[in-house]
């Protein structure tokens, strides 16, 4: 309840605020990149460490809590370069001040936290550097495909993986010895636990979703449904493919049954439920461990991990949930610095800082450490969990793509599908018109659209 | 000097009442009047519905300061539980995160003495102007005025926002002080008060005294408008205060965060992966940000409610 009235302001902004950019999006592209004195010419490693040793002062806008630490050992490794850390506000919030930033032409940071389902409208308006310069494009193999295909936009690399959201099923395993479920391994068992579980607890449901767009997608994604396709200008969106449909089948099921706790992600209900075993099961990324040992304490060793249920038994598709990038801004004076910093933190000693604080890498080398896979987690009594992410990292479905304005469109997600939660609306009724409600502000942005 | 010495209406005050409304009532049985209203058990129940609605929140926030996170998390949020940790709570909200709450308090205290005292002072001033003195264009000011009290601030954020940009000043105090300066309402509210308050035959005495305008408003009419001064200032303190949506557009920088959103970035620390839920100290946060709001609320009550009674009545 008390998130609804910045949620709405936020959104509100945000409408100004993308409505400006892409407007502006067609002439910002040439005197923004002139304006900061940089243009696209190669930059060698060795032009960097001058630049690093010359020295100056970033600002940086992230709300990742274990880039602090990061910071700090930047700072110690290049005592010349000063970095302002700034918390912008989270998610959506932090966009909306940056697309406020580039509209003013002044006032952004050097350095952005951007999450990748939200990278592309950036890269679309130029409002973020093409790392090709600095041979980002070499990086490619140290990443996961996941995240290196949302970065690698239209043959440019518009940022830098930080971590990934590879998605896993946790779930309360006392809560599932308590009422003999079995751990699913499809949707269809799973929607056969919430059923039983309803039924022996009235309190307890096997998860909670009031509509989450990174959710819903995330589910099609691995379903193997592709509702968005982009080409450059050329959009479309289809939630009508077997992917969509399979999604659907189920979670209709579960919204019409009243099996879905009705409470809101991240509210201090929700972590409360994920305490007391009301709820029963989260389905997502791989960085919620994290979470789990700092906000709900109580649960330690009663929580465990397993595959994401497939939408087909013997399948082993998984997919994505959240995860952001570093992206170098492209009106930043000191874009050389900013680059420095962003492969310090996603492929350098960075890196080891992220994991150590519970951050999930989406470095491949990381991935793949036995050191990494063999760590054991005592909050969820020792199971090495990073086995499954690792796991579930490399069966994420290929081809994936988002909107070039997905945070637009995310915001209007509640006012659509999120209506099959609380009306007679069907999940599919509400995919439709967002699909509808999508394609017309891409019209109204002149993008091509079709279905 | 006879006009300083004159002693001031007492409508300025507390009106005495009973002047005005003896008005005799043919009633049967029992005679009832302003002061002794006839009791209505509907207008009662309503009324206590009300109350209970208002204070609820508030009775759950003083309950809820008082108790740990996981005491948060795991019981009823309208009655204590567990240890009783308010002090404990008050103590981390202070120091947590390098005592960066001090300073967001610091920096609201400012925004509201700059931002709010300046909006008061300016409407004080432009609202006895308009009131007392005629020039030409009067009516277009008038109109302006009315219009910008119904243009919403929060529509005004983002085109003043890419002009303050412009000129350099977001993410400074400034971006939040200026717009805080300009208070329709309150111009509206001090123009009306002015004209009913400060009669016209006092400034008249004054001048033939030979009382000069600048000491005739200090020294006549701004005692007088005392009651209408509280009132807009509350206002003006109130909205500056409570402000969220201006700062959020105008700063990124948290050592320049007011309460509101330093608070909210608290809260927002429980949405981000990886992040440390803090709902106890959000709450003991909020606590300690509306008790300077409420106390000056009940010491200025007097004021505030004459100066909302004024002009209501015509003597």
């Amino acid at each position: 309840m008390r998130a609804t009235t910045p949620r709405t302001l936020s959104g509100l902004a945000l409408l100004c605020a993308t409505a400006l950019s892409l407007t502006a999006c067609g002439s910002s592209g040439t005197d923004a990149g002139s304006a900061a004195g940089s243009g696209d010419a190669a930059v060698s490693a060795s032009a960097l460490q001058s630049a690093l040793a010359k020295g100056g002062t970033i600002t940086v806008w992230a709300w990742e809590p274990t880039l602090k630490q990061v910071v700090s050992d930047f700072e110690a490794t290049y005592p010349k370069v000063h970095v302002d850390l700034v918390n912008a506000g989270t998610g959506d919030k932090q966009y909306t001040a940056l697309q406020n930033a580039v509209q003013a032409g002044s006032g952004g940071p050097d350095v952005a936290q951007i999450e990748y389902y939200a990278l592309g409208q950036f890269a679309l308006g130029k409002s973020v550097q093409d790392l090709g310069k600095y041979g980002a494009a070499k990086l490619s193999g140290s990443y996961s495909t996941g995240p290196w295909n949302s970065v690698d936009i239209g043959g440019g690399v518009y940022a830098l993986p930080m971590d990934s959201g590879p998605m896993a099923l946790f779930y309360n395993k006392k809560v599932f010895d308590k009422y003999h479920l079995t751990v699913p391994t499809t949707w269809a068992q799973y929607l056969d636990d919430a059923r039983r579980l309803h039924a022996a607890d009235p309190n307890a449901y096997i998860t909670n979703d009031t509509g989450d767009a990174g959710f819903t997608t995330s589910l099609i994604w691995q379903a193997g449904g592709h509702p968005y396709k982009v080409d450059g200008t050329k959009v479309s969106v289809d939630f009508t493919d077997a992917g969509s449909n399979a999604f659907t089948g189920t979670w209709q099921q579960l919204v019409s049954g009243k099996l879905l706790a009705p409470i809101n992600s991240w509210s201090d209900q929700w972590y409360k439920a994920l305490g007391d075993g009301s709820i029963a099961t989260l389905a997502t990324g791989a960085w919620m461990p994290a979470n789990l040992v700092s906000g709900v304490p109580g649960g330690s060793g009663d929580w465990r991990v397993a595959p994401l249920p497939q939408w087909q038994a013997g399948q082993n598709a998984s997919a994505e949930n959240g995860g952001s990038s570093l992206a170098v801004m492209k009106a930043s004076t000191h874009q050389d610095l900013a680059y420095a910093f962003a492969q310090f933190a996603a492929a350098g000693a960075g890196v080891q800082d992220r994991i150590k604080g519970g951050a999930f890498p989406a470095t491949t080398a990381d991935l793949n450490s036995p050191a990494f896979l063999n760590t054991a987690f005592p909050y969820f009594g020792g199971q090495q969990a990073n086995q499954v992410f690792a796991q579930s990292a490399k069966n994420v479905v290929k081809g994936w793509q988002y909107l070039p304005y997905q945070v637009y469109a995310n915001s209007i997600f509640n006012d659509t599908v999120g209506k099959a939660y609380v009306s007679s609306t069907t999940l599919a009724e509400g995919l439709k018109n967002w699909q509808d409600a999508s394609l017309n502000y891409g019209t109204q942005q002149g993008f091509t659209t079709g279905k | 000097m006879t006009a300083t010495t004159t002693p001031a209406p007492a409508r300025a005050g507390t009106p005495d009442r009973r002047d005005r409304v003896r008005t005799p009532l043919p009633r049967p049985r029992r005679r009832h009047s302003v002061d002794r209203p006839r009791r209505s058990v509907t207008l009662t129940l309503l009324s206590s519905l009300v109350v209970l609605y208002t204070l609820l929140p508030l009775a759950w926030l003083v309950v809820s300061a008082t108790k740990t996170q996981p005491d948060l998390l795991g019981s009823p949020g309208l009655w204590f539980s567990g240890r009783f940790a308010l002090w404990d709570n008050i103590t981390q909200t202070l120091s947590y995160d390098h005592h960066v709450f001090l300073r967001w308090l610091l920096n609201t205290l400012l925004y509201v003495v700059l931002g709010a005292g300046g909006a008061t002072l300016l409407a004080v001033l432009a609202g006895y102007g308009l009131a007392k003195f005629d020039f030409r264009g009067k009516k277009a000011v008038f109109a302006v005025v009315i219009g910008a009290v119904a243009v919403p601030a929060t529509a005004l954020a983002v085109p003043t926002f890419l002009m303050f940009s412009k000129m350099g000043l977001t993410n400074t105090p400034w971006a939040v002080i200026i717009p805080s300066l300009v208070s329709p309402f309150g111009l509206y509210l001090m123009w009306v008060f002015s004209a009913e308050a400060v009669p016209a035959e006092l400034l008249e005495a004054a001048r033939v005294d030979g009382s000069g305008e600048v000491r005739t408003f200090f020294r006549i009419a701004l005692p007088l408008l005392a009651p209408g001064i509280v009132t807009v200032l509350l206002f003006t303190v109130v909205a500056t205060w409570n402000n969220y949506f201006l700062p959020l557009i105008m700063i990124k920088d948290p050592n320049w965060y007011p309460l509101t959103l330093g608070l909210n970035a608290w809260n927002d620390q429980a949405a981000t992966a990886g992040g440390q839920p803090v709902f106890n100290l959000v709450i003991t946060g909020s606590l300690l940000t509306i008790v300077p709001l409420v106390a000056a609320f009940l010491l200025l009550q007097r004021y505030w409610q004459s100066g909302l009674a004024a002009g209501s009545v015509k003597e």
